[in-house]
This record gives C-alpha cells, structure tokens and sequence, in this order.
C-alpha cells in the first residue's frame, strides 16, 4: 500500500515545522500525525516522514523505534495498554490485566485474531492515583479498573 | 504558616474554583496580573533581574524531584547577547507514584502558563517549549487550547501589554520514554532526536537547545512562580518548612481510602497524610510501608515514620528523600519482593543503554530479583543485589542507574527478613 499524507495532514506539518528553528525536531510531531492517519508508522510510514521532512530516513528510523508509543506494525483497532507499574501493581493491575488475557484469549503483546484487540502491558501512565487503570489507543485513560469494569469496557468498544 | 497549622491552609495552586482552566474564570479570579506586574510595574520590579531575585529569596526548591533553588538556577543564564535563549518546561511526569503535574494541566494550566511567561521575562528568554509527555494526550489539547486563548487576550506573543518585551510559547509532546523526563534527554527528544541524556557539564545554561542558553523547569515549580509573583517570597517562605518551603503538590497512591492530589504546606507528618488526608489504609489493614516521593526515594518502615514529616531534613534522619512528594502506601499484605521486582523491572526497560554500569546493571538487578521473586534465589543472591548497586551509583551519565540502586538497596536493607524468606536454603523458615 502507498502510504501518503492528505492536503490537511501536510498543512499541520507545515505549522508544527514552523515551532522550531530547524526541521528536525518535527520528527516527533510528524510521526504523530502519521500514525494517527494510518494507525502506524511501519518502515513505508517512517520513509513518508523523512522524505516529507526531507531527513535521513535512518534517523525517522532510530527515533520511531527509540519510543514506545509508536507502532512500528498494523495493532488492533483498540489497543489496550494495561499499567502495571508500581501503584498499579498494588492495586491489582495484574488481575486485570490476566482477566483482559482470559476474556480476549490472547497473551500481552499479542492481537486478536478478528484484528480487534491488541493488549499491552505497560509502564506507569501517570495517573498512579486512579490506580488500576489502563489507556485505550494512546488515548482515553479508563480508571479504578475492576473486573467487571474490564468486561464492560470491552464489551462496549 | 507554620507546619502545624496545615489544616487550614488553603490551596492556591488548586483551588476549589469551577472552570479555572478556562481563560476568562482565571483572569477573574486575579490571573495574569503577576505577568503585568513585572512587564509593567517599573516601581516595584526594576529589571528582569529584580524578578530573578525575587524567586530566588523564596527559595522555590524544584518540584522535579531534585530540589534545586529555581531562582539560583535562573540567574546561571549568561547575560543576554541577542541569540536565542529557551525555557524548557517539563511536563513529562513518568516516575512511578508521581501524577500531580496532570492536576495542574487540569485545573489550573493558566497559573503554569503565567509562571513561565514571568521566568521567561525574568531570564530574557524568547521561546518558551512546554514538553508534555505523549500519554497526555488530552492535556496537551488543552495545553494548546490554553495556550491559543493567552495569545488571543495578548500575554503572548509580539509587545505583551504594551510593553516590549515578546515571546513565542509552543506545546510539543513526547511518544513514550520515561527518561526523557531527565532534562537533557528531554532537550535531545525537543531536538527531534532519540532522548540519550547529554553528560553536564555544561549545564543546560551554557548548552541547552540548539546549543543555546536554555532553563528547563518543572510544571509545578512554573506554578508557584506566579504565586511568589503575587503574594510575595516571604509568603512562600512562611508557608510550610523552613529548609524546602511552599505549597506542595502531595500524590497519594497504594492502599489508601481516598488516593489523589492534595495542595498541602510541605512539611506535613507523613502520617497526617496517610490517615487524615488520605483517609487511611484501605479495609481497616495496618500500614507497612511508605515510599516518600517516587519510586526512586527509598522505601519507609511503617515504624521509622512517628514525628517524620514531608520535608527534606526530615525525610533524611531516615534514610530517604523527598523526591516529587507522590506518596505510594502499602499495607501489611505488601509483598515487598515482588514489589520491588516490579520496580527494578520499571528501571530496567526504561534505561536508554548509554551507560554499561546502568545498561548491565539494570538488567542484572531484574535478574535476580526475578529469581528470587520465583523463590530459587539464594541469600549470596541478596548481597550479589547490595554489590551491583554500588557499582552502579554516580558512575554514569544520568541518575537513572541512581534511580535504579536506591530502591534495591534499602528495600533489602529494610525487609531483609521477607527477602531471605523468600530464598532457597534459607536460615529462616519459610513462612
Ligand atoms: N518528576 C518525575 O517524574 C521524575 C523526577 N525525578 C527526580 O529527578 C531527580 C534528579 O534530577 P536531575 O536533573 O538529575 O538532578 P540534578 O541535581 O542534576 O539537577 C537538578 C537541577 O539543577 C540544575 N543544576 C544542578 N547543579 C547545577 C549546577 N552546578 N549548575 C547549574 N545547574 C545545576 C540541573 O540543571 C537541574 O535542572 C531525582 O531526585 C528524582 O526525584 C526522577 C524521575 C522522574
Ligand atoms: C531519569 C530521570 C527522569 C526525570 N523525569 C522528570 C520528569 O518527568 N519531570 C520533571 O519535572 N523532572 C524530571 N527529572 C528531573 C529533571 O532532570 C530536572 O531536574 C527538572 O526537570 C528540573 O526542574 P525543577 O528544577 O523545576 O525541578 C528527571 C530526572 C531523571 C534523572
Ligand atoms: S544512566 Fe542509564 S538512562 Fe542515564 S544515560 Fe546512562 S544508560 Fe542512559
Ligand atoms: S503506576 Fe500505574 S499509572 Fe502510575
């Protein structure tokens, strides 16, 4: 598939370019505003952003696979990004996250097959005080997690 | 305000105000009137460097986490030679047990908004970056909100209030990495590259962004500008404890009633906090164990914690640091060893691999904490931790490795009855 940015996605890069003095640092904003148009930045996306930006493509390359948030492949169409980390840990993140195992039948780091579900486990969200909680596509934060609350969440995406 | 009297302080960061966030409740409520102060007010404020020393007198201690006096830090900018000079505010937030920034995005992103304008003024910077981490997806839409609304009523932007001193103030967020909270990686990933922490010196003042003279401060710190702006740097200092005065943004999370942020005096009794703020230990359990200020300040014995108050001096006669005052409580069920594992596992994924004593040791330290986690450590294993630690300390580019020690340390040093029960061939009985 040939990846390519649309007329509004081109005009947002023109105003992030313009916040900086230099063109690199649009590396990381741009990468945003390609996974938010194709869902990723796999190696096709990355070589669109250097040649967008007019970078090395080796440097889109080191800086999509240097952070986490990134997909570097095709997820789910929600993904689910259970923390676990401290706070969350005592707060029982790993019930929920070994319940969102059971209920979507797959493993952590895995998709389900209708292409619905990618399930995470990750590193503190920032948001300790809601604990346990989970993020949904590098977006919403969904908090206070129960069981229950998981199945519902599920179900109602 | 003395510490005592921390029951009826009340908040100024977040104040129980509807809508302050928008634009029109805080300027209301008297905001952006410290910024036109200092732009406008030549009796009072004679120069920008009359703002630096003003912020330096209230001995504004960084929210970061590390403690550094704000003003002191301010005035290491060299002087101004008409090149461009930043201010990096860092809004990146991830040390476990930490989420109180959030709260000032959220509620009051104005008073953080107006705080960096006056440093920025203060230090005769021009562009003003606020580095939001990528998770806060929704605060860095309204940080941009927010920011639009400032430029439109003219606190930003070209002349502000008529003066002439003009600034550009730009959102940009991250994309997941815990160590560009560090401030020089959090320069490198501004800068469009992988966030490897700089060695310092030279000091961001020196070399900062593109080379240039650049200040990087924390959100909250930013905040209790604006207030030192309009109350005065003998209010900050009247309020709270002596040596780490002001306001505080405590997050409290574990096991407690009622987790969350609260704007307190520093100083408060940790107890206090734990019992009457939080509202206690959840399901009527005991208390075991407190971690003071993130996951990198050491671990706290419920019994080390009678008369051990918020506040740097306090938090030190046992063995632990303020760091960025997110309390996390745990109850007598805590396991402390997969609770540690847990955080060496944290440390471990995060490190940027610059450095072989945190790139190794790191992953050693999950290693075998792993394994006795599993119960096929031994107890040579709990001094193997204790030695790898020590060779990781001070010996590298970032505090990350520092980071990653302490905790192993005094975690083992504080419960090393539950780690050697935890170990083959044990001495203790298995309990
Ligand atoms: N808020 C959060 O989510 C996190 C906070 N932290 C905190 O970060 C702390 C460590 O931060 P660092 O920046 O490594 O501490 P640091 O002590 O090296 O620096 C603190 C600040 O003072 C400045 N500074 C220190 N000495 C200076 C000098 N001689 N000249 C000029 N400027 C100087 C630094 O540039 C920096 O801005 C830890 O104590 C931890 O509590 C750590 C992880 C996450
Ligand atoms: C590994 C690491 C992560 C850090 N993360 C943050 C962070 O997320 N937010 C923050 O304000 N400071 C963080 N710091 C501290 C910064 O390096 C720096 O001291 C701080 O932003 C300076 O602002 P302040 O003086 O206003 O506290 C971190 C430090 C280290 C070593
Ligand atoms: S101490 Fe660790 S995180 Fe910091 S620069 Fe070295 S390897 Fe990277
Ligand atoms: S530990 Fe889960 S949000 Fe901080």
């Amino acid at each position: 598939m040939a990846y390519e940015f649309t007329k509004e996605d081109l005009e947002e890069i023109e105003k992030i370019k313009a916040k900086f003095p230099e063109v690199m640092p649009a590396t990381l904003p741009v990468l945003w505003v390609a996974q938010n148009r194709f869902g990723h930045v796999n190696p096709d996306v990355q070589r669109l952003v250097a040649e967008t930006l007019d970078l090395p493509e080796a440097h889109v390359h080191g800086v999509a696979e240097f952070y986490t948030q990134y997909y570097k492949e095709e997820k789910g169409k929600f993904v689910l990004d259970v923390c676990t980390c401290l706070s969350c840990q005592l707060c029982g993140g790993y019930d929920i996250l070994e319940h969102l195992e059971d209920k979507l039948g797959i493993k952590k780091g895995e998709t389900t097959d209708d292409g619905m579900f990618s399930l995470n486990e990750v590193e503190c969200l920032g948001a300790c005080g809601y604990a346990p909680m989970l993020q949904i596509t590098n977006d919403t934060y969904v908090n206070h997690l129960t069981k229950e609350k998981a199945d519902q969440l599920v179900d109602s995406l | 305000m003395s510490t005592a009297d921390w029951k009826n302080y009340e908040p100024v960061l977040i104040p129980n105000i509807k809508d302050l966030h928008k634009i029109d409740v805080y300027i209301k409520n008297g905001g952006y009137e410290g910024l036109k102060s200092v732009l406008t007010d030549k009796q009072k404020w004679e120069n920008p460097k009359s703002v630096i020393e003003e912020v330096k007198a209230a001995n504004i201690r960084g929210r970061g986490g590390a403690g550094f006096n704000a003003g002191l830090k301010w005035s290491f900018m060299p002087p101004a030679d008409g090149g461009p000079r930043y201010l990096a505010c860092n809004g990146d937030e991830s040390e476990p047990g930490t989420f109180k920034d959030r709260k000032i995005f959220e509620y009051n992103p104005h008073a953080f908004i107006e705080g960096a304008l006056i440093a920025a003024y203060a230090m005769e910077i021009t562009t003003i970056y606020v580095y939001i981490r990528g998770e806060y997806k929704a605060y860095i839409r309204m940080m941009e909100k927010a920011l639009e609304d400032a430029y439109e009523k003219g606190f930003i932007g070209k002349n502000i209030l008529g003066s002439n001193y003009s600034v550009d103030f730009y959102v940009t967020g991250g994309a997941g990495a815990y160590i560009c909270g560090e401030e020089t990686s959090m320069l490198e990933s501004l800068e469009g590259k992988r966030g490897y922490p700089r060695v310092k010196p030279p000091f961001p003042a020196q070399k900062g962004l593109w080379g240039r003279p650049t200040t990087i401060n924390n959100i909250e710190t930013l905040a209790h500008v604006t207030s030192v702006i309009n109350r005065g740097a003998d209010w900050f200092k009247s309020v709270g404890a002596e040596n780490h005065p002001g306001p505080i943004l405590y997050g409290i999370s574990g096991h407690v009633n009622r987790p969350g942020v609260y704007e307190l005096p520093s100083g408060v009794p940790v107890l206090d906090l734990i019992h009457d703020m939080a509202g206690g230990i959840r399901n009527g359990k005991k208390l075991k164990a407190v971690i003071p200020g993130g996951s990198s300040t050491p671990v706290v014995r419920a019994d080390q914690l009678d008369g051990i108050s918020m506040d740097s001096d306090s938090l030190r006669t046992v063995g632990t640091m303020l760091g960025t005052a997110g309390l996390v409580v745990m109850d007598e069920d805590t396991d402390m060893v997969d609770m540690l594992w847990r955080i060496t596992h944290f440390y471990h994924h995060e490190s940027c691999g610059q450095c072989t004593p945190c790139r190794e040791g790191t992953g050693w330290l999950e290693k075998i904490m792993l394994k006795i986690k599993n119960g096929d450590g031994e107890i040579k294993d709990l001094d193997l931790l204790l030695d790898i630690t020590t060779q990781m300390e001070g010996r590298t580019i970032c505090a990350l490795a520092d980071a990653a020690a302490w905790p192993v340390r005094h975690t083992i040093t504080r419960f090393r009855d539950e780690f050697e029960a935890r170990c083959k061939k044990s001495v203790h009985a298995v309990a």
